[in-house]
């Protein structure tokens, strides 16, 4: 009887970590994709292909946005928004929690997740913290579209001082 | 069965809107048009409530001599529209409440859909022959 249940558990996890790793391979193909055809484009080229990224992020973001809220209508403000972004969007695609999420109570929140699972794989430290900008993009979009969606015009930018622990800025505009 | 369905965006414009008797068009419209203020009511009036569990589905909006009016809400404020005839009085409750459930799982299906841009008018094949299948058979 236990026997059978570990195998399920174990299948179970097998399951779960085949699915993150087919979207962390997908995100890693599409950012090279963006990337290949002009290695080395300079700030305007760099610029678009960053867009390029958000904007996708963006469309997944505005249909995750619709499809993942539970059935009853749980949004009464900004801050609870913030909390659905933090855990069930970030659980449904990154298989974890946001780390923490603060706020100045005045429409500006950080999220800050210290492992970030589309950048783990690349380091631990200070390396690549150059390139890692572009691997936040389509993650900056993500939250843009989820927040668009659920009715908040919102700036979201992305910084990394050491992988792969990353922070979202959030600014909510006010309408 | 329903004899007009309307999907209304989160601005307040229609996205789609179906109704079966076509010589009268304009009136549904008209209809969905007015039911709107009923439904900003109600969103309103939920959101001072100090309930923990609000539903989406908003019940009956107003009705007239001829029809019902249904409504219900998403999460993204995206409204759905249902006009039913009143004569047809073996429809229940949890019968509409699944006709929405079947909207908005069908809305959801749009938004998802990459060829669709969220705002635009729903064109999908999909979609209409969903809300066929729910609206009044008339011959």
């Amino acid at each position: 009887m236990r026997a059978a249940s570990a195998r399920a558990v174990l299948r179970r996890a097998d399951w779960c970590m085949a699915d993150t790793v087919l979207f962390e391979l997908l995100h890693t193909e599409m950012v090279a994709e963006l990337w290949a055809p002009d290695p080395d484009p300079g700030p305007g080229g760099q610029k678009t292909s960053l867009s390029v990224l958000e904007s996708m992020g963006f469309r997944v973001g505005q249909a995750l946005g619709e499809r993942l809220p539970q059935e009853t209508l749980g949004f009464r403000e900004e801050l609870e928004v913030l909390k659905f972004l933090c855990k069930d969007l970030w659980v449904a695609v990154f298989h974890k929690q946001m780390d923490s999420l603060r706020t100045n109570h005045q429409g500006t929140y950080v999220l800050q997740d210290n492992s970030f699972p589309l950048l783990v794989p690349m380091a631990s430290g200070r390396q690549y913290v150059e390139e890692a900008p572009k691997f936040l993009a389509f993650t900056c979009g993500l939250l843009c579209g989820a927040l668009g969606t659920l009715g908040f015009q919102s700036l979201v930018t992305a910084s990394v001082t050491a992988l792969p622990a990353c922070k979202f800025q959030v600014v909510i505009r006010k309408p | 069965m329903a004899v007009c369905i309307a999907v209304i965006a989160k601005e307040n414009y229609p996205l789609y809107i179906r109704s079966t008797p076509m010589e009268n068009e304009l009136k549904f419209h008209y209809m969905v048009h007015t039911s709107l203020d009923v439904v900003d009511e109600k969103i309103s009036a939920m959101g001072k409530a100090l309930v923990d569990q609000r539903e989406l589905y908003l019940g009956l909006l107003y009705p007239t001599e001829d029809y019902k009016v249904y409504g219900y809400v998403t999460n993204s404020k995206v409204k759905f529209v249902m006009v039913v005839d009143s004569s047809n009085t073996a429809l229940r409750d949890n019968e509409i409440r699944s006709m929405f459930r079947k909207l908005h799982n069908s809305y959801t299906d749009v938004m998802c859909n990459p060829f669709y841009n969220p705002g635009d008018p729903i064109q999908s094949r999909a979609f209409d022959s969903m809300v066929t299948s729910m609206m009044i058979q008339v011959c």
